[in-house]
């Protein structure tokens, strides 16, 4: 299939480079502005949750308020205030969560549509199954029954604290501990919603699980927990999309994800990121702090991440694998796209503690505009890994004369039979292959969608067909403007 | 004379600062095929270029028009889709990009541009295999990433399957045969003639008289230090290969 003419149906299709930039109107529930004790026991009033998980988010609430803000990333941007912003915000009337599509707001259903994921199930992509995070709340999701057949749970976390306490308990923080860092102890202490998927033991989950993120009340800060659990000899392949409507002030997300993986099970876990990015001058845009891990903790397990990272004025982001069982195996596949004045520092962390532990790393780079695009990647191996191999691989490309790409491997191996590979390449997208194009009839933002898509081949390759498609379209759009 | 196609009216062309073209003159007609010929730095590949209209050049005097319209006016994506073909003598590699997938993307963008329907996959797969096949061009090179690790001949069967396939009006050869073997200067030179149409003409661009031998033009012209010094039939090119370019490019310009 000609996956760069799709490419470029869709990108001239779309006319504007923002498509997702709408507000609904709808009326929201705010927590009061501002963070403190009484905030986090609000958001969690508000959820009805037990007792251990407010003495959770208090803990973490009172390790923040002793951190600071991380500084060493390669972005730059005003200092956030964190006391300016809502901490909760929830369609009116959503405490008692929709239990079909039914009792859904129309108004929410119609913002989807327009997003293009129809929440109907029978209009859904086929195999498919959604979750739905409107600003701090999940509002559906679905092929839920369907799932529940080969007892695969698929939930809004909220959900999973009311109805599978004993899981949420044994894992939540067990791979990003609440003290972790300064945006994931925010998150710990203040997370609204976010999804919990739990796939039992020997089970295939049947159909691709998905979760759409949106911000859409004025100053939000969105703040997702994500915690997926592959039982033994389990696989499951999930997908995360993002946008948020066009503002003039910067919104904050600061999400987590936590993957555990044990004895011979997979997690693939793909991203398609389209955060609003701030307009030309770089104003607005969303500012995207996640920590993202996942650990290997059995035998034979398998974790693979990959991205494709289009939008947001400031990103970093490490989604990163601990590979603790034996023979496990951690794969980083991204596509970082920076154009105007984005900024991206992100890359991934490779921690080898098994034996025969495996790692393969491909991030692609495109920088664009003033934008500066950074890889920043840990591979480091432990003593105790025997036979640990990590093959990465960064390519950047650059896109006229204003822009900057950087990487930063960082390298550490305490086993003499490790074996690790980098490289890395940088390029800057030729007039050559631009007029080549052009006489071949493409005009010069197809022209840079094509050889884009073509530069990001190996990895878009890696996502769930579903979704390829929506990258490569997003590729292109997310690069207008950006020559000629 | 046949319907005029392209006429060239004393082109001055200029590229950072330098002028290449002093003044050329040329009439192209429907069906006809023309070989410019010259020593290195005549300004062969640049009158291809701006007939093409690869950036970096500036007309300063004169005019080009292309069926009554001023060419200098069209950005290169509308030239190639009113039929201006430009067989690079250096095709251009396109990492990751499938031959075949590239086609595909060319062949729809100059519909669209023309406000023709768009062809779907499948119309696209039949008409480029049918023409692969005349160039002795296997289903593998075409899901290869374009001109990315291709011989110098395949890059250029490649070139050639392009026209083919997008059947320009006006197709401009640079110096197709760089690079080619015997056997390799035959297929291409015979993948050529096979184009050749009463609609169409082609300007071929050589160095060398052996490309012509294949492909055998209506007219030769003689390019030396920026003007085409002198025009003649076929057999022009063959008193050329034996006498050499010395004493034509002392001749004044008629």
């Amino acid at each position: 299939m000609a996956a760069s003419q799709d490419t470029i149906e869709k990108a001239e299709a779309l006319g504007e480079s923002y498509k997702h930039g709408f507000v609904t109107e709808i009326e929201s529930e705010f927590a009061p502005k501002g963070l403190n004790e009484d905030i986090v026991r609000y958001i969690s009033a508000r959820k009805n949750e037990p007792e251990w998980m407010l003495d959770w988010r208090l803990r973490a609430y009172r390790r923040w308020c002793e951190m600071e803000e991380p500084q060493w990333a390669k972005v730059d941007f005003p200092q956030i205030d964190y006391q300016d912003a809502y901490y909760y915000a929830a369609p009116k009337g959503y405490d008692d969560r929709p239990k079909s599509l039914d009792e859904v707001d129309p108004e929410l259903l119609e913002t989807y549509e327009k997003l293009g994921i129809p929440l109907a199930e029978q209009a859904m992509l086929a195999g498919v199954a959604v979750d739905a995070v409107f600003d701090s709340v999940s509002v559906v999701t679905t092929f839920k029954d369907k799932l529940e057949e080969v007892g695969v749970i698929f939930c809004s976390i909220s959900e999973a604290v009311q109805e599978h306490p004993e899981l949420v308990r044994k894992y939540l923080g067990s791979v990003v501990p609440y003290s972790d860092n300064f945006h994931a102890t925010l998150n710990s202490a203040v997370f609204s919603d976010g999804t919990f998927v739990y796939v039992p033991e020997g089970v295939r989950c049947p159909m691709e699980l998905s979760t759409y993120f949106r911000i859409n009340a004025q100053h939000t800060g969105q703040f997702e927990r994500t915690l997926i659990i592959a039982d033994k000899g389990s696989y499951v392949s999930y997908l995360e999309g993002c946008t948020a409507p066009m503002r003039d002030e910067n919104q904050l997300h600061a999400a987590v994800v936590e993957l555990v993986v044990l004895d011979d099970a997979e997690i693939k876990y793909s991203t398609v990121q389209n955060w609003y990015p701030g307009d030309k001058e770089g104003r607005g845009g969303i500012y995207n702090f996640v920590t993202k891990r996942g650990a290997c903790r059995g035998r034979n397990s398998k974790i693979s991440w990959t991205q494709v990272e289009t939008g947001s004025a400031v990103t970093w982001k490490y989604p990163s694998c601990i590979l603790q069982g034996d023979n496990s195996v951690g794969e980083f596949f991204s596509i970082a796209i920076t154009n105007n004045r984005q900024q991206a520092d992100t890359g991934t962390k490779m921690i080898h503690l098994g034996r025969n532990t495996k790692s393969r790393i491909i991030a692609k780079g495109i920088s664009a505009g003033h934008s500066q695009s950074t890889y920043r990647g840990l591979v480091s191996v432990h003593p105790k890994a025997e036979g640990a191999r990590n093959h990465t691989q960064c390519d950047s490309l650059l896109i006229g004369d204003e822009c900057g790409a950087h990487t930063v491997p960082y390298i550490e191996v305490k086993n003499p039979s490790a074996q690790i590979e980098h490289e890395a390449t940088t390029s800057k997208l030729s007039e050559e292959q631009l007029f080549y194009c052009r006489q071949r009839g493409l005009d010069a933002e197809a022209a840079v969608a094509l050889l884009v898509n073509g530069f990001c081949k190996e990895v878009l390759q890696k996502l769930p067909m579903e979704f390829a498609v929506e990258a490569q379209k997003l590729v292109g759009v997310s690069l207008e403007g950006s020559v000629g | 004379m046949s319907e005029v196609m392209l006429k060239i009216e004393n082109l001055h062309v200029t590229a950072e600062g330098t002028e290449i073209l002093r003044g050329i003159n040329l009439e192209v007609g429907a069906g006809e095929v023309h070989a410019i010929m010259g020593p290195n730095g005549a300004g062969k590949s640049t009158l291809s270029n701006v007939l093409s209209g690869r950036p970096g050049y500036e007309i300063t005097a004169g005019s080009i028009s292309y069926f009554g319209e001023d060419l200098a006016a069209l950005e290169p994506e509308e030239r190639a889709a009113k039929g201006i073909f430009l067989g690079f003598q250096y095709p251009v590699e396109i990492p990751g990009v499938a031959a075949m997938s590239f086609l595909k993307t060319a062949i729809n963008a100059q519909r669209k541009l023309r406000g023709e329907e768009e062809l779907d996959a499948r119309g696209v797969m039949t008409l480029v295999q049918g023409e692969a096949k005349k160039l002795n061009i296997g289903a593998d090179m075409l899901k290869r990433s374009i001109n990315v690790g291709f011989s110098g001949g395949e890059k250029k069967r490649n070139e050639i399957l392009q026209m083919a396939v997008l059947q320009p009006k006006l197709a401009i050869l640079d110096e197709t045969d760089s690079g080619l073997d015997v056997d390799a200067l035959k297929l291409v030179g015979e993948g050529v003639t096979a184009l050749r149409a009463p609609d169409r003409a082609m300007i071929v661009i050589t160095h060398y008289q052996r490309l012509l031998d294949y492909i055998v033009p209506d007219f030769v012209h003689v390019l030396a230090k920026g003007r085409i010094v002198r025009s003649g039939g076929a057999e022009l090119a063959r008193e050329l290969d034996q006498l050499g370019y010395g004493d034509l490019a002392k001749v004044p310009a008629a």
